[in-house]
């Protein structure tokens, strides 16, 4: 009886530590977060550029490709924005490595390790910006669709749903991409091998063309794509065409799996990092 | 607590490359320390172990009786680092940058912004408060740097070569808030590439050389032993070196030193010795194109320094 009596107030403090812990992580990565989402602002042409682009490749795929690729769908707009969605936040994610190697070359990263801040905040902080950011194009984008044509065919809430799915998928990617980030020699190298990673993993994937199009290998590899299943999943929520519960538990279950697998190797590598 | 820093052997390879070779240092409370090193001689390796950024491969660290390496979480609170290893956000403002490390530091936003506002002012950046670092200055951006290291008045301080590449009136101000921090009893360690700012700052210079500590003592007592003074003496026919050599090597202990036409001549007392050495030259009527006293060089300090050591290998 004495021992629990002595035992339960130890616990307790020690409960305290871990909640107060708790709320210090989250308070470093939301102060971290505030930094990465000033300095989209402070870069205009960044932000301008990285807004043009997502719109460009909605307006010329729309308007080139209309008629030219055979997809289930009526006209290729319906097919090609959900992808779009897709193909944006996968392009967008190598700016996540950009960032943490620009921080890690200036030295910004070496400052934040000296402060009794939480680990896991810089990188936290980090990709959470990039998902507020990816968000906010994704839904830019779905309304330049909706000015040229686009219409979410299952209504709004299923609409939300395939931005949602998009953008927790762009947020794994972003996990993806701090590894490539705190292992590529600065952040110049980290921009070329996102974008030489990125380019074919989107091509080699429904976001453009259905995978029954392509050649069997392709349509074998396309078809256990990550990329793919968001694509998939935002399409079947956009359009409302066919059942949409098992594309999109396809989708969050392969986005938990590049987490599972990039989140540790990230944290591993930022202790290590120089 | 005699000691605020203690380091006992400290190691460290990369790869093959040694970095630190065997270290030990001790910094007592509310003193200030130069380690005074070339590029490449370890300075920035230990200070790096020191602030927690990277761990020793063998020996021990103390800061304040915690441990670097096992007890870094307790130690943070307590240190600040500026220079060349940390930096200041580019994008943000002044004010930003200092608000930010407040609050990473847990402070609570009032107090984070009051400190960042009372740095503001007490390093002379109030108009360039508001304004992103990209447009500063080489001088302002290291005055926020050491503005930043302060945020949580940490009672030790690192400085890593806080005046590489700054012109020398920026040095003269940093040199200054620096002196202030001192005398506020802040505990110092600073490395740098130049004896001058070393002697200027620090009560103690350590000079460390390829991983280990050759020499220490005040800066009187190192430039002692280095011979106060060099008088350089440049003949105008390259041909005359030798015969120079021989007319001035009465004037000192050692016989000159020679790199191309310039001789150069460790001396104590300079003035006197440069009047003579151009009185003899003159009477030789060899011709010369500049004559000049200076300090002797980060170069000499450490020839003599190692020359030194090595005619006293029981050390």
């Amino acid at each position: 009886m004495t021992a629990t009596r002595e035992a339960a107030p130890q616990a307790l403090t020690r409960d305290q530590s871990v909640l107060t812990r708790l709320r210090w992580t989250a308070s470093d990565a939301a102060v971290v977060t505030g930094r990465n989402l000033r300095h989209f602002v402070r870069q205009p042409q960044l932000l301008l550029f990285s807004t043009v682009q997502p719109v460009m490749f909605v307006l010329l795929f729309a308007f080139v490709f209309d008629g030219a690729i055979d997809v289930p769908t009526d006209d290729y707009l319906q097919y090609l924005l959900p992808g779009i969605f897709v193909q944006s936040v996968a392009f967008r994610a190598g700016q996540t490595a950009v960032g943490l190697a620009e921080d890690l070359d200036r030295g910004v990263i070496d400052r934040f390790r000296t402060l009794p801040m939480a680990r896991s905040a810089v990188l936290a902080g980090r990709t959470f910006a990039d998902l507020i950011r990816n968000l906010s194009i994704v839904v830019l984008m779905a309304g330049v669709g909706l000015l040229i044509g686009f219409r979410f065919e299952a209504g709004p809430a299923m609409a939300l749903a395939a931005i949602l799915v998009v953008s927790v998928f762009g947020y794994a990617l972003s996990w993806v991409f701090a590894y490539v980030g705190l292992r590529a020699k600065g952040a110049e190298a980290a921009q070329s091998a996102g974008f030489v990673v990125m380019f074919p993993l989107v091509f080699a994937s429904s976001v453009f063309v259905p995978i029954s199009s392509m050649p069997p290998w392709l349509a074998t590899f396309a078809g256990a794509s990550p990329i793919t299943h968001a694509a998939d999943a935002a399409r079947a929520l956009s359009l409302g065409t066919g059942p949409a519960l098992a594309p999109t538990l396809l989708s969050l279950a392969s986005t938990a799996a590049v987490l599972a697998v990039f989140v540790p190797l990230s944290v591993r590598a930022y202790r290590r990092a120089r | 607590m005699s000691h605020a820093v203690e380091v006992r052997d400290l190691r460290k390879a990369y790869g093959s490359t040694i970095a630190l070779d065997g270290v030990d240092l001790d910094v007592p409370a509310g003193s200030v320390i130069g380690l005074l090193g070339p590029n490449g001689a370890g300075k920035t390796t230990l200070v790096r172990i020191l602030t927690t950024l990277l761990r020793p491969d063998a020996g021990h660290a103390r800061i304040l009786g915690l441990d670097v390496a096992t007890q870094a979480g307790q130690l943070r609170p307590l240190i600040g680092l500026a220079g060349q290893s940390a930096s200041v956000d580019e994008l943000l403002t002044a004010r930003e940058n200092l608000r930010m490390v407040g609050r990473l530091y847990h402070l609570s936003s009032r107090v984070a912004e009051r400190r960042a506002d009372a740095l503001i002012t007490r390093f002379e950046l109030d108009e360039a408060a508001d304004r992103p670092v990209k447009g500063f200055s080489g001088g302002m951006r290291r005055r926020l740097d050491l503005a930043a290291s302060l945020v949580n008045e940490p009672p030790v301080l690192f400085l890593d070569e806080p005046t590489t590449g700054l012109d020398p009136r920026s040095r003269l101000t940093l040199w200054a808030a620096i002196e202030d921090l001192v005398e506020e009893g802040t505990t110092l360690l600073l490395t740098t590439q130049y004896l001058e700012e070393a002697d200027h700052l620090a009560d103690r210079i350590v000079v460390i050389d390829r991983g280990q500590v050759i020499a220490q003592g005040t800066g009187d007592a190192l430039k002692e032993r280095v011979g106060g003074q060099v008088v350089d003496v440049r003949v105008a026919d390259l041909a005359a070196v030798e015969h120079a050599r021989s007319v001035l090597s009465a004037l000192t202990h050692e016989p000159p030193a020679s790199e191309g036409a310039v001789l150069s001549l460790a001396t104590d007392d300079g003035v006197a010795t440069l009047v003579r050495a151009a009185q003899k030259l003159e009477a030789a009527e060899i011709e010369v194109t500049d004559l000049a006293v200076r300090r002797p060089s980060l170069d000499e300090v450490f020839l003599t320094l190692t020359a030194h050591d090595d005619e006293e290998p029981a050390r």
